[in-house]
């Protein structure tokens, strides 16, 4: 369970998040979406501890993300998240990027975690790309090849920031069936997204955000079919 | 000018002991770069560094390798510590001569890669639940060496060619002490210092082959 209690963070004098609280329960999709500067990105970073918070507090499993006792490095293994730019590591081949942190993080053995690496590369569907580096590969396999990475550290929860924007539009479908899978099967997921179609039929909640408040919060039906706040209905019209 | 015979056979037949010499320069030039190049990774990351205590000595170190003569800083390893009854012998003020002269340089080299680096790499590293140290060397690294491979290179040469400053401290053991040496008991100038650039020159090809072997072996993406 993701616990987040009236965070607030700014950068400089820009207020980005003002008092957020929601609660994202075991094996729950829950879709964020928003205009450009709405906080929803920064929540992201902030659940994982590579963001501080101003005030408030997000607790992980029980665990105080932001409390000094935290060993984030520790947290970090249950929390995968995958950004908008793919992030491939370029020195590495498909197979040593995802093979990586289970060895270096979790101290697995080569061979172990190449098992680990070789099921979620099949898994995202990049089985004969193993060998191959990064730069050999289109927007959307790095992207998958970016959530196979995640995924190699079996994280409790998956946050996933935009991961469709930075693909050409012929790309992103391919994005999106390896989200459903993982949704399917029943992994706890936060999506930043612009994808409504995506939000509509995978998510069990839609929250939307304006101006760094979370202005409203159901499920799909409600809020694509009955939204109760005006800044929703006036968004979902503009993207439409 | 016209009256000068030259002489070549003296000269080759002490080519066997030329080289001996050449193997001593290519040792130091090789031992300097390795060290070189561990202290500028730090100076780099110092000088990145939020801290001013960190930022303060990598810059000095930096201000002082780049901007005063190779020559001054191996004499001040040799007679500047001796004056503080710190004795380094020939070969040990010249090797830290240049490791510090390389560092200073390298630093500069490798923070300039550093910056062609997205910073997202990092954050993507930190985010699979590495340390800061860990994502650095696993991921930052690399990426920084490849960058600065070219210019690492050119330092490689630089610090070759400045072994034969080694002779101002008394070494002669390397290509030019032992060349030094050759001319002073045979006055035949020419035709050993010839010897000696052709050898310098063919070293610093040899070490600049196994350079690219090296990068062939490691920048494989």
């Amino acid at each position: 369970m993701i616990e987040i209690e009236n965070v607030h963070k700014s950068f400089g004098s820009l207020k980005v998040l003002k008092g957020i609280d929601l609660t994202v329960a075991k094996g729950e999709v829950v879709s964020v979406i928003g205009g450009s500067g709405s906080g929803k990105s920064t929540l992201l970073t902030c659940i994982n501890g590579l963001e501080p918070v101003d005030s408030g507090r997000i607790l992980v499993e029980g665990v105080e993300v932001h409390a000094r006792s935290t060993d984030l490095n520790k947290l970090r293994r249950k929390i995968g998240i995958v950004f908008q730019q793919f992030n491939a590591f370029p020195h590495l081949t498909v197979l040593e990027n995802v093979t990586l942190a289970p060895r270096k993080v979790k101290g697995m053995s080569k061979r172990e975690a190449e098992e680990i690496a070789v099921k979620q590369l099949d898994h995202v569907g990049l089985g004969d790309k193993k060998s191959v580096y990064p730069s050999r590969l289109s927007g959307g396999q790095q992207q998958r090849m970016a959530i196979a990475r995640a995924l190699a550290m079996s994280p409790g929860y998956m946050l996933f920031d935009e991961v469709t924007s930075a693909l050409d539009p012929q790309l992103v479908g391919e994005v999106l069936d390896t989200l459903k899978l993982l949704a399917d099967d029943g992994m706890t997921m936060i999506c930043v997204t612009h994808e409504m179609g995506f939000a509509r039929d995978v998510s069990d909640r839609v929250a939307f955000f304006d101006q760094g408040v979370m202005a409203e919060i159901g499920p799909p039906e409600q809020i694509f079919g009955d939204a109760k706040n005006e800044a929703t209905r006036k968004f979902l019209s503009s993207v439409r | 000018m016209g009256n000068y015979t030259f002489q070549w056979r003296q000269a080759l037949r002490a080519l066997p002991q030329m080289l001996d010499g050449a193997l001593v320069t290519m040792q130091i030039a090789i031992l300097s770069m390795l060290i070189g190049v561990t202290i500028a990774v730090f100076l780099a990351v110092m000088r990145n560094s939020k801290s001013r205590w960190l930022r303060a000595p990598a810059t000095a170190w930096v201000e002082v390798a780049r901007n005063t003569p190779a020559l001054f800083q191996i004499y001040m390893a040799h007679f500047g510590l001796g004056s503080f009854g710190i004795y380094l012998s020939p070969y040990v003020a010249l090797l830290a001569g240049i490791a510090f002269n390389n560092a200073g340089y390298l630093c500069e080299t490798f923070r300039g890669s550093l910056r062609a680096i997205p910073s997202t790499q990092l954050r993507a590293g930190r985010s699979l639940g590495m340390g800061p140290a860990t994502a650095f060397r696993l991921i930052v690294m690399p990426q920084m060496f490849r960058i600065a491979f070219l210019p690492t290179m050119n330092q490689m040469v630089w610090a070759i060619l400045m072994t034969s400053l080694g002779v101002t401290v008394g070494m002669s053991t390397d290509l030019t002490g032992v060349t030094q040496d050759l001319n002073a008991r045979s006055f035949r100038t020419f035709e050993f210092f010839a010897l000696a650039a052709l050898i310098y020159y063919l070293i610093t090809k040899v070490v600049m082959l196994g350079a690219r072997l090296l990068a062939w072996r490691l920048f494989r993406y």
